[in-house]
């Protein structure tokens, strides 16, 4: 017997027509399957690659690897003030233009132009091919031709993505849909205190979102960060989310939240009544203003989370507490992916209030740790094949999700590429 | 290292006294038991008088020693999960993990 209302039609997953069998990993398990992927996926949706308050000021770039696209970008905010993302390649040799020491590693700077390491080929910040040594001989060489190749690129609420298709099928704004737009007035810009963490994770980048878009694993596997007091009951309980939405490729869970000010000091560690923080966050929430209309679709209160899974790999997870993070989930191979989890907040203007956060944060990393070794865990015995067919519950409806969505962008490419006989 | 309300603390301050959470979580995997515990009994009773102490500054202009203050409290918090959590060092079960954090605010 749920505690919380169920839709209609008994369950969310029911709701949202998703069918109840037991499903298939093979997606996550298959080399040929994460080449489509490559294709249909990466190559197609729009991809956050950071936010526009990591560029600063005019010439400040930060390069972002995607190896599932085997390329490199760089994006800059340009000479007027804009936000561009070119392939990050000289036009000369295809060198790559922008990296330090190791080629992979990612980086970041200010500069007024990129100058490649190789023959030292100069271009401005809007990608125009300005300097070629030795430049007369060459042959019926006309710089403007040769300028850094753009790649589509887009901001929504301070957020960059790009997209490297030819001709995105859908504009941004378009693609993300009304229920992620309507984020939009959350105060993203003010919250630039920021976190950034990663880990190489020994799994499928689809295996690390199902376990961050359900919260049935939490008493469990997360018992023992909480005194017995709490862990016991909320285990014998069970966990169930008011709200779950599903709009196109994208999903919502939302949570209830608790007031950790009003439990006993058997049911919280010492840690944190000592900080006046803990997992939801800081217990002294800063005025953000009014919510946006698309947060907290079940009116909880107090309100846990909502966490917006934005198709393909991009998550950003709002905090009733007044704080938000993102996780991104690169895929490297196959069974790899390289994990990014940030965490923002309003700048802390005394030491009281960065301890606080100190506390978010690592108990964040406490968190993710439990949940990334459970995957490689997951990924090997999956890759067995010895079991193949696994069930569902209703709170895990949208890892069924998921799954059905990268099935159905994959046999679309599947579909059009036979069509043009490629 | 420490403001001088906090000398009871200056045995804890070289070995914890640290800037960046990797240090912080170095430390914590290559400290015994015992040795966190020790830390976490003699800073969680004065951390709330070591809080006020910061707050006397601004967060981007604080004193070396103060500074060295909030550090110790950010060990705190390191310690607090082996020692109010796990009973050992590391997150149980998480051989294989790694999380690093890339960047982080100061001070």
């Amino acid at each position: 017997m749920s505690r919380v209302p169920k839709p209609p039609e008994g369950s969310w997953t029911q709701h949202y027509d998703l069918g109840t069998a037991p499903i298939s990993y093979e997606d996550s398990i298959s080399a040929e399957f994460h080449q489509l992927e490559s294709e249909a996926i990466f190559k197609r949706a729009w991809l956050n690659v950071g936010r526009v308050e990591q560029l600063p000021r005019n010439g400040s770039y930060f390069t972002k690897e995607l190896a599932v696209a085997k390329t490199s970008v760089v994006v800059v905010r340009d000479q007027s003030g804009g936000v561009r993302a070119f392939y990050n390649m000289c036009r000369h040799r295809g060198n790559k233009l922008v990296w330090n020491d190791f080629p992979g590693e990612e980086t970041n700077g200010v500069c007024r132009q990129f100058v490649c390491k190789y023959h030292g080929w100069r271009y401005d910040l809007d990608g125009a091919l300005k300097f070629v040594q030795q430049e007369e001989e060459f042959f019926d060489l006309d710089k403007a031709d040769f300028g850094l190749v753009p790649v589509h690129c887009d901001t929504w609420e301070g957020f960059i993505f790009v997209n490297l298709a030819k001709e995105p099928a859908q504009p941004l704004r378009e693609f993300l849909g009304p229920m992620v737009t309507a984020l939009e007035g959350y105060r993203f810009g003010e919250l630039t205190e920021r976190w950034f963490y990663r880990g190489p994770v020994a799994s499928n980048w689809k295996l690390y979102m199902d376990a961050f878009q359900e919260f049935y694993h939490a008493p469990v596997l997360h018992a023992r960060q909480t005194p017995a007091e709490w862990s016991a009951p909320a285990q014998k309980a069970g966990f169930e989310a008011p709200y779950y939405r599903i709009e196109g490729p994208h999903r919502v869970v939302s949570t209830s939240g608790i007031r950790p000010w009003e439990l006993s000091e058997a049911q919280r560690k010492p840690i944190e009544a000592v900080t006046r923080s803990g997992l939801f966050g800081p217990w002294d929430a800063p005025d953000l203003g009014e919510m946006p209309a698309g947060l907290n679709p079940s009116r909880a209160d107090p309100w846990g989370l909502d966490s917006f899974q934005i198709w393909p790999n991009f998550v950003i997870l709002i905090w009733g507490q007044g704080w938000y993070l993102t996780y991104h989930y690169w895929p490297t191979s196959y069974n790899t992916h390289m994990f990014e989890g940030t965490l923002y907040f309003v700048p802390a203007k005394t030491a009281r209030e960065r301890l606080a956060h100190e506390l978010a944060a690592v108990t964040f990393k406490e968190y993710g740790l439990q949940d990334a070794n459970t995957l490689e865990a997951t990924q090997t015995m999956l890759e067995s094949r010895a079991i193949t067919h696994f069930p569902l519950m209703d709170q895990e409806v949208l890892c069924r999700h998921l799954h059905k969505v990268a099935g159905e962008w994959v046999d679309e490419y599947r579909a059009e590429s036979a069509g043009v006989g490629i | 290292m420490l403001p001088e309300d906090f000398s009871d603390l200056e045995p804890f301050a070289s070995k914890w006294c640290l800037a960046t959470e990797r240090e912080r979580y170095a430390e914590r995997l290559a400290t015994p038991m015992a040795d966190m515990q020790a830390l976490y009994d003699a800073i969680l009773p004065r951390a709330e008088d070591a809080i006020a102490y910061c707050d006397k500054f601004p967060l981007d202009d604080m004193p070396e020693d103060a500074t060295n203050l909030l550090h110790l409290l950010y060990s705190m918090v390191m310690v607090s999960f082996p020692v109010e959590c796990w009973g050992q060092a590391r997150v149980p079960d998480t051989g294989a993990a790694y999380l690093d954090l890339v960047s982080e605010p100061g001070p």
